[in-house]
């Protein structure tokens, strides 16, 4: 039988380790924190830029394998994803949720602390 | 060809079993968009990334040529009540 080669080679599976071990906050989105090329992308650089937190973006747009292999990686289909603290934390739509009722700031104060 | 907003229906109702289920298409000219609200008893004791996650397993199939999905609401047949009763309250008064 023929299998799809993942995207997830042990290479970049480490590389992904050691970058979302070294920020407390890594958002993988489509464009950079100055130049967002997706509304969705958009939305949660606003939030962690208007709470005042330092965060690391990389443009999967810049990179098939590390926007395939992601995918893998966290197990999430789309794009963005924060990591925080060394965990998933969600896409879009989880972020907006936990900005609304205050559990991202909750968060990220502690992350920041930490 | 594409991903239909039928497709999505029928998907999420044959794994989530929900009691409310809405699906918007939002496609506006760059590929298949669509919003999503789901009410499902399988909700229960699960964690918002963890329900995100099983709305994306029930569409794994369709993500592959979804564009964007923007999962508006995942919440349980309770505070689906809660929520309801909570906008009435609010328009009445």
């Amino acid at each position: 039988t023929i299998r799809c080669a993942s995207a997830l080679t042990p290479q970049l599976k480490s590389t992904l380790d050691t970058v979302i071990a070294s920020n407390k906050i890594v958002l993988f989105m489509k464009g950079t924190k100055d130049f967002p090329q997706c509304g969705f992308s958009n939305t949660v650089v606003q939030i962690l830029k208007s709470l005042n937190v330092p965060f690391e973006t990389l443009n999967i747009l810049e990179n098939d394998m590390l926007r395939q292999g992601l995918k893998e990686y966290s197990s999430w289909p789309t794009f963005p994803q924060l990591y925080i603290d060394g965990e998933f934390f969600g896409g879009c739509d989880i972020t907006v949720e936990a900005y609304k009722n205050g559990e991202l700031q909750e968060l990220l104060e502690k992350t920041m602390l930490s | 060809m594409g991903v239909t907003k039928e497709n999505l229906e029928a998907s999420l109702k044959a794994k989530l079993n929900p009691s409310h289920l809405e699906v918007v298409d939002t496609s506006g000219g760059c590929g298949a968009s669509f919003v999503v609200e789901i009410v499902s008893e399988q909700f229960e004791g699960k964690r918002l990334l963890e329900r995100h996650r099983m709305v994306n397993a029930a569409l794994e199939e369709e993500m592959k040529e979804i564009h964007a999905l923007s999962i508006k609401k995942t919440v349980t047949p309770e505070q689906w009540k809660q929520q309801q009763e909570a906008n009435q309250s609010n328009a009445a008064a």
